[in-house]
Parts: structure tokens; sequence; C-alpha cells
């Protein structure tokens, strides 16, 4: 891939990533058209992921960051964007993960959104893609606020246009809890402005080690850290902030949630590690606040508690989405850790999990189209008639439970390393313990939809359309290939974490 | 035909011959569906795969008795995880049992599935495939992680299988059966697999163990029984008590799948994964040394004699014969944690020799329901008439469980007995020979129901017409059978390779070296 030659665009690729998708935006406001606006978006879809994975691998090669300065206008004044072995990696999990499911959107969109609405749904599509890698690759703290807003105004639209009306009070939860955290988040921003006199997030992080020794500015640091911190956790659906999150998904069209399932956690998971390690870095943080106790006490709570409300759930939607409360659980675990071991973990989870939940819900989108419904009563026996779609379902299942041999295993693996290595072994079988949960709640669902007798709806189904089944396999077969070549995930996410906690940024 | 094969499969390197033995169940796992609408055929792949499959791990059997070790690296995941297999003696042997079995429970199967008009054959064939490729993986596995993988595979893979009649008691079985065995292995194998790896810094299985017990990141004796606590219970399918729920739950499967998991992989897999854990990981020494296997020798004894106790209070036939077997599984824990050559010699033969024995009685058990739909030992009464074939052979492979010459359970029993002895554990021997009598006492009475006492509805000496089961079931019975008795006189071939097991890692690849364990295993040769 680095053999490809961008030409006169090379240095301007930064930006390209931001700029491509608003302006596909912009295009697909003007097409009336539902198929010619998916046509648009496919493309910039997958336009996307040459261009991320080619900065990452530059980064890679060279270890040195690439910045771009907009309009050229020097740091303190212009806007940085910046792309690191962290920002670079997840950055391409936003983009693979954008392009490939568009395939899948095609007859889904026809499906489940009303036909004046489709070229809409595109142009939101492209805006919440365009915010989520702008959170990313910015290197200014107000401007990842702005991309935050943008994707998140974007998200909401997104999650209220699903025909179940439910969707629309889901979207309202969405966007009161998002709106507050997206506050807490700019009053840190405002507060660090205050004292550091700067939106970069490079400078801030060199003035910052000089406030925080001078009480005058010590504890608007603080506080400024647990605004922060705790304003991203609510984008992040960090337990116990997460209420917003099982409605959005559950009744989202099944597009969206699949999109925002493996992208829109992440990228606010990003910001958190990137404020919490590269801003205040990780010493600064934990010396100043308990953050670490206090997140370590959550994850684990999370893994417990939103994996028992997912085997209790009926709806295969929500029971998805609890679990991805609990996944995100994992990620945190690993953050909050800090070690070496730990958060080459959580950052392999984060594609990992991305991989894993977006295929699921993928096959749940499949279901959806052909039997309408993803109740428990209404697909039971589907996998008699969707053997392939619910075949792929079992695969990713079996990843979320981190059977060895995939995805979720070597995740799981990483992180046990890392709590064993801190000499915290009951955290050990605190993880493995609600990986068994996990079990149980796809082990349910498996029973559902492979032992019982077909429902109605579901005799009538027949197997997915072909559209929609290769991006479904192409991530199941992801999910076992990252479970044995981990060169992509672990690789970029050691080195990633190497950066990190040597705080060379 | 056949001698051109065996002539190409005796030019392969013997690291190829592991890449076949890993190829051929899965590859008929993918050819079996495609076949779907031909039963004939896709039974015909079956079969052909077994006896290529056996024909595979026979093959490599001379390579292993000459000293060598093939070893295949298939890929390096990174921090110790890599799938990596190598065949060593122990392998060997559960190699050759797994695969020579699948040949006969290939037969049987075919004879019962279509006896029984079951439903959803094709799934149950391919499954069945899945288990054996997985098996065949953890036979060869040269670390943990890939027995930790084959191991997973293994129950996931059999899962389908116990829950193929899909009634509601079928799925809370399987259910159990899930929940239990990968509950266990993930709560306690999994983090047994790290801390190993935290403290040894290594995963591979090293002749002499990996877990340093002096030096700097030496763990305590405490510590040392601690981690044993996790992979003897880790490893559900050893079926431990209280670990072994799922055993009996599982016997709602058809008989074919309980020959499966009582003899040929599950509870074998489980069994064999604790003996390799024992000599590679922890080492024989390690532990006699730090007597942090104290615990476990008592608590497979009480196993050993609690679920003969229970197997003699239960009336199905399927039930005691579960219980059997987790009695009979504990033997070979026992034989393995009492950590002398002698007694994992006893460990490791007991895995061939109650595989063959208790194969034929589940199959007997299949052949009655499958002939007259009888399923509680109450109802046995005369069953010997209809069924004389059934009954000698469940007669004779009974006398194998309980271990009287001359047949093959005589010689595990007797290594088993006298590694106790080796060990100092002289109440260890008490058991065996007490767990015999409880033996005798839950299985014979089965057979002389059977054929003493009057099948109901006739009268004492009335002559009843033979209704045998169908006729692949009696070949299958028949060769298992022969199999006990054939055992007793030609187990060398197993104790030549148990003998080439390496215990202190002091011994190199060569065969002539003697085997360590001590003048008794050498004895024991002697007698024989």
């Amino acid at each position: 891939m680095n053999a490809l030659s961008w030409g006169a665009a090379e240095p301007h690729l930064p930006i390209l990533v931001v700029v491509i998708p608003l302006v596909g935006a912009l295009l697909t406001t003007f097409l009336r058209n539902g198929f010619l606006a998916w046509l648009v978006a496919t493309l910039v879809a997958f336009t996307l992921p040459f261009i991320t994975i080619h900065l990452l691998l530059t980064v890679l090669e060279t270890g040195q960051p690439i910045t771009y300065k907009i309009g050229n206008w020097e740091a303190p004044f212009g806007i940085v964007y910046r792309v690191d072995q962290l920002s670079g990696y997840v950055l391409s999990v936003i983009a693979i993960i954008g392009a490939v499911i568009m395939p899948f959107a095609r007859r889904s969109v026809v499906a489940e959104i009303d036909e004046r609405a489709r070229s809409w749904y595109y142009t939101m599509y492209l805006l919440c893609l365009a915010g989520l890698l702008g959170i990313v690759i910015t290197g200014d703290a107000f401007n990842a606020f702005v991309f935050l807003e943008v994707s998140s105004l974007a998200t909401y639209v997104l999650i209220a246009l699903g025909k179940n009306r439910r969707a629309l009070l889901a979207a309202y939860q969405y966007l009161i809890m998002g709106t507050i955290g997206a506050t807490l988040y700019v009053v840190g921003v405002g507060l660090l402005y205050v004292v550091t006199g700067t939106l970069n997030f490079d400078d801030m992080a060199s003035r910052l080690s000089a406030a925080i020794v001078d009480p005058g500015q010590r504890n608007a640091v603080v506080t400024a850290l647990g605004f922060m911190v705790v304003g991203l956790s609510l984008k992040l659906a960090l337990f116990p902030m997460h209420m917003w999150l099982p409605n959005a998904y559950a009744y989202a069209p099944s597009f969206a949630t699949a999109f925002l399932a493996g992208t829109a956690t992440k990228a606010a998971i990003y910001l958190l590690v990137r404020v919490v390690f590269s801003v205040f870095g990780v010493g600064m943080t934990l010396e100043n606040l308990p953050i670490g106790e206090v997140v370590i006490v959550l994850s684990i709570a999370a893994m417990f508690l939103a994996s028992i409300s997912a085997v209790f759930e009926t709806n295969a939607k929500r029971m998805l989405a609890y679990s991805s409360v609990a996944q995100i659980g994992y990620i945190t675990l690993g953050i909050a850790i800090a070690n070496q071991a730990g958060l080459t973990g959580s950052l392999a989870h984060i594609a990992n999990h991305a991989v894993m939940k977006t295929a699921l819900f993928l096959a749940l989108g499949a279901v959806f189209y052909r039997v309408g419904s993803v109740l428990y009563d209404d697909i039971s026996g589907i996998g008699r008639k969707m053997p392939l779609t619910m075949a792929a379902f079992a695969i990713a299942g079996l990843g979320l439970m981190g059977t060895p041999g995939t995805a979720g295993f070597i995740s799981k693996w990483y992180l046990a390393v890392a709590a064993i290595d801190d000499g915290m072994y009951s955290v050990v079988f605190l993880i493995v313990a609600s990986s068994l949960i996990s079990v149980v709640y796809i082990g349910r669902i498996t029973e559902v939809v492979w032992f019982r007798e077909p429902s109605k709806a579901a005799a009538q189904a027949k197997e997915a359309p072909l559209s929609m089944l290769i991006p479904l396999w192409l991530l199941a077969f992801a999910t076992v290939y990252l479970g044995f070549d981990t060169r992509a995930t672990v690789g970029t996410a050691s080195e990633a974490a190497k950066v990190l906690l040597e705080g060379v940024r | 035909m056949f001698t051109s094969l065996f002539a190409a499969l005796n030019s392969m390197a013997p690291e190829d011959l592991i890449v076949a033995a890993l190829f051929i169940p899965t590859a008929a796992a993918l050819l079996i569906p495609l076949c779907h609408r031909v039963p004939n055929l896709r039974e015909a792949v079956t079969l052909i795969s077994a006896v290529a499959l056996a024909t595979v791990t026979w093959s490599l059997y001379p390579y292993i008795i000459d000293g060598v070790r093939p070893e295949l690296k298939v890929w390096d995941v990174g921090q110790g995880l890599t799938l990596s297999f190598k065949v060593e003696p122990l392998g060997m042997l559960f190699a050759l049992v797994a695969s020579t079995l699948w040949i006969v429970n290939s037969i049987y199967s075919i004879g019962y599935m279509r006896g029984n008009n079951e439903p959803r054959q094709t799934s149950f064939y391919v499954c069945f495939a899945v288990a054996l490729a997985s098996t065949m993986a953890l036979a060869f596995s040269a670390n943990l992680f890939t027995m930790f993988l084959a191991y997973e595979v293994l129950t996931i893979s059999t899962y389908p299988l116990v829950t193929h009649k899909a009634t509601p008691e079928a799925m809370k079985a399987g259910r159990v059966y899930l929940m239990l065995l990968i509950g266990t292995s993930m709560v306690l194998f999994l983090p047994a697999i790290v801390i190993t790896w935290a403290t040894a810094g290594t995963l591979d299985f090293t002749a002499g163990g990996i877990i340093p017990i002096t030096g700097e990141n030496a763990l305590s004796p405490f510590l040392l029984g601690g981690l044993l606590f996790l992979f003897i219970f880790g490893i559900g399918k050893a079926a431990v008590m209280p670990i072994h729920f799922w055993l009996p739950a599982a016997m709602v499967a058809p008989t074919p799948v309980s020959a499966l998991l009582h003899a040929v992989a599950v509870v074998k897999a489980g069994v064999f994964s604790i003996l390799k854990v024992v000599v590679y990981v922890f080492g024989i020494d390690a532990l006699t040394t730090t007597s942090a296997n104290t615990w476990i020798i008592y608590l497979s004894a009480f196993c050993v004699l609690m679920a003969s106790i229970i197997a003699m209070n239960q009336d199905n036939l399927k039930a005691r014969l579960a219980y059997s077997t987790v009695s009979q599984l504990s033997y070979i824990v026992l034989g393995a944690v009492l950590a002398t050559a002698t007694s994992v010699t006893g460990g490791a033969l007991h895995i061939l020799m109650h595989a063959f024995a208790k194969i034929t009685l589940f199959f007997c058990a299949g052949a009655i329901y499958v002939a007259h739909h009888k399923t509680e030992v109450s109802q046995l009464d005369g069953v010997g008439r209809l069924m004389p074939v059934t009954m000698f052979a469940f007669f004779i492979a009974s006398l194998s469980i309980i271990g009287i010459p001359p047949l093959g359970g005589t010689w595990s029993k007797w290594f088993l007995a006298l590694g106790a002895l080796d060990a100092h554990y002289q109440f260890a021997m008490a058991v065996f020979m007490i767990s015999s009598l409880l033996n005798t006492a839950y299985l014979l009475p089965i057979v002389s129901r059977a054929f003493f006492k009057p099948l109901p509805g006739t009268a004492a000496g009335q002559k009843v017409a033979i209704a045998e089961a169908p006729t692949a079931c009696l070949i299958a019975i028949s060769l298992t059978t022969l199999g006990c008795l054939i055992l007793f006189f030609y187990a060398d071939f197993a104790l030549d390779m148990i003998k080439l097991v390496d215990f202190t890692g002091a011994q190199t690849n060569t065969a002539s070296s003697p085997a360590a364990g001590g003048e008794l295993l050498e004895g024991a040769f002697n007698v024989r």
C-alpha cells in the first residue's frame, strides 16, 4: 500500500481524511436519488482507508508523527492535525469499518429509511464519519470538541430516522447525555486554556508540568482533568454513564447501529487516552486524582453488570448493546492499568471489538431485513433459514466470548497478562469470570436461533442477499484471522502504547 | 491402490504426517456437507477419512519409537502464543487411541443413526469430524496455547452433538455441558496458563517441566499447589469431582456421541491434558519434592471411590456407565498426580485400556436401546437371551474395567498400583483395589440379570428368538471387545512408547537411553 503514489496530494493527506467525507456529504445533499447518494458515500468511504493506512504505515516506518498545519498557520494560532501511531491506528479502524459496511447499507437503508430521507441519510453518515475521523486526527483540543459535536449531531439524526418510534426518544436521550458530556469536556478545555494559554495538545502538555506545581493554578488543572475525564466517559459510555447506549443502538436503523457500535465510542476512547496520556501524562493524572482506581472499579462493574443485563435481554440488538458496554469496560480496564501490556490489550481490543461487534450487528441487520424484527421470539429458529448469516454470527460471537483462535482471545490474553504484571491477581479472575457471562448471553441467543422451532416470521425468511453476506463474512473471517495474525492489531497497538507511556508526544 | 497409499505414507516426512493428521478430519468436515443429499456417499467420506487418519497416525508410530520427535510450527501469534505441534509418546498414544476408535465408532454410528432414524445426520457427522480434528491438534500440541485452543474447539464442536436431539432435556444438558466445560476452562484453565507464562516465561511443553521451583522466579509450594488446583479443575473434561456433572448430564445424547465423549475424545482429552501438564509443565520431580500434589492425591482417591458408589445406585444404564467413567478418570488423574514414572505410565496406559472397555459398554447400551428401547438396568431381565452377543461383549468389557486377566485393563491397574507404592502412598493402592470391588458390584449384576433372570412374560428356560442390534453395531461391538482381549497380549506396543516419555529432561532424543523411573518400573517390565 505504501507503494501507492499520491503525487501532489501526498503532503495534504491528513486534511483530506476530513475534507473528503465533508465534500462527499455536501455532494449527497444535492442528490435526490438514494442510489446515487449511496454510490457517492461508498466511493468516499472506500477512499478513506487507503489514506489512513498509508498515513499509519508512514508513521510506523519513520517512527515520527506527521503534522499538518492548516493554512500553514503555526501551532499556537492555527489548528494542527497530527497523525502518530495511536491516531493513525484508530483512524484506520474507523475508516476500514466505515468502508466495509457500505455494501450492506444499500439494501438495508432502502428497507428501513423513507425514500425521501435516503440521500439525507448518507449525508449524515458521511458527516458522522468526518466528525469521528476529525476527533482522532486533530491535535487541537477545541477542534476536537467541534468534531465531537459534528459527529454527535449527525449521530442523533442517524438514530432518530429509525422506523421504530422509540428511536426518537432514544435519540433524544442520546442528545441530552451527549450534550452534557461534550459540555463537561469543553469546560475542561476552557480551564486548560486559561491556565496554559493554548489549545494545542502538545503545547498544553509542555506547559502543564509548570502549571501543576503552581499552587494558584493547580486546582484549575485538576478540575479540568476531572471535567474532561467525566465528560469523555459519558461519550464513551463508561458504566454507569452508559444509559443512553442500549436504547440508541437498539432502535437505530441496522446500518447506523452497525456503524456506531464499531466506531463511535472508539473515537471517544481515543480522545480519553489522548487527554490522559499525552496531555496530562499518566504520572500527573494518577498523582492528582484517583482516576486509575475509579476507572478500574467502574470497568469491572461494567464487565459484570452490563453483561448480566445482556443475559436477560430478549431484544437481540439491545443484548449486543449491553455487551458493548461490557466490552468497553475491558478497554477502559486496560487503559486504567496503564502498563505496556494493558494499553496494548486495550488498543488491540479497539480494533478487535470493532470487527466482532460490527459483524454481529450486520448479522442482526440482515435478519431484520428478512424478518423485520430482532426480538428473540421472532427470530427463533432463524439459523435453519439463514445458515450463512447465523454461522457468521456464531463465529463473531465466539470472538466476543474470547475463545482462543479468535481476536477476542488476544485482547483478553494481554489484559490478563497486564493484570498479573501489576500484581492484580484478583483482576485476572474477574476478567475471565466476566467473559463467562458472555458465554451465557451468546449461548442463549445461539440456542434461540439454532435449536428452537422457527417462528412464523422466521419460517418464511430466506438467506440474506449477497451484498449483506459479503461484508458480514469478511468481518467474521477477520475475527478468526486477527486471532492468529496479530501484527496489524497488537503490533501497532504496542507501538502506540510504547509512545504513550514514554510520554514522547 | 492401498499398497501404493502405504508406500506414499512411508515416504512422507513425519512433519507431513502431522499435517495430514490435522488435515484429514478437517477435509472430511468440509466434504460431508457437500454429500448432504447422498447419505451413502456421506458415510463413505466419514469411513474413508477415519481409516486414512488411523493409517496416518500409525505411520507416525515407528518414528516415535525410533526417538524422532517431529515438530511443526504453524504460526507465531506473539507473547508465547505459538500455534505449534510436536509429537511425543503420550500424545502419540492418545492420537492412536482416538483415531483407531474413530473407525469403529463411525461403523457403529452408521448403524445406530440409521437404525434410529435420527434427524440432522449431516451436521452430526460434520461435528464428529471437527471434534476429531481438534482431538488430533490437542494430542500433538507443543504448548499450552495450542492445547487450550484445541481444547476449546473440542468443547464447542461437541456441544451440537450433545444437544443433537433438540428436546428440552437435551438443551438443558447442553447448557450444563457448555457452561461447565467452557466455564472452568475460562475461569481456571486460562488464568493458569497466564500465570504459567508470567512465572516461566514460556508455554512450551518441556521435559522436566517449565515452572521454576528454585531461583528468583520460583513459586512457593503453596502457590504451586494453587496452580495445580487451577489446572486440575480448569481442565473440566477430566471430570474430577465436583466438576463431573456435565458427564452424566451429557448422556441424553445419542449413544455414538456418548462413546465419543467417554472413550474416543472428550474425557480422554481432559485426562491426557492433565497428564501432559503434570509431566511437561510441572515436572514430576517438582511435584514430589514440593509435595504440592498431596491434596489432589487425596481428592482424586476420594473421587475414585465416591463415583463408584454413586454408580452403584444408578438405575439408568448410561448414567451408571457415566459415573463409572468419572471414577475411572480419577484413576488416571491419581496416576498423574502421584507423579512417579510408574504411576504416569499406568495413567497413560489406562487411557488406552479404559477407552476400549468403555466404548464397548456404551456400544452395548446403545445396541440394547436400538433393538429394544430399554434404558434402565431394571428392565434388562433376560435381555441376554435376546442379545447374547451384545451381553457377552458387555461381560468381557466389564471384566476389563475391573481389571481381570486376560484383558487389557489388567495392565493399567497393575502399573497404577505399583505407582502408588512407588510414591509411598500405600493407601492409594488400597483405593485401587477397593474400587475394583466396587466396579464388580455395579457392572456384573447387570450381566447376571441379563443372562440368569427370565425375560418378562416368559417362563424360565423357555426359548426366545434372538433379536440383536443392526449388523453395523454388532461389528463395532465385536471389534472393540476383541480389542480388550488383544490389548492384554500386545500391550507392549503402548508400553514401549510410554517408556520413552522423558520425565526429567535429562534424557536426549535417543531411544537407546533407559527410561527414567527407577527400579520398580524396570522390574514391572520384567514381570511382563
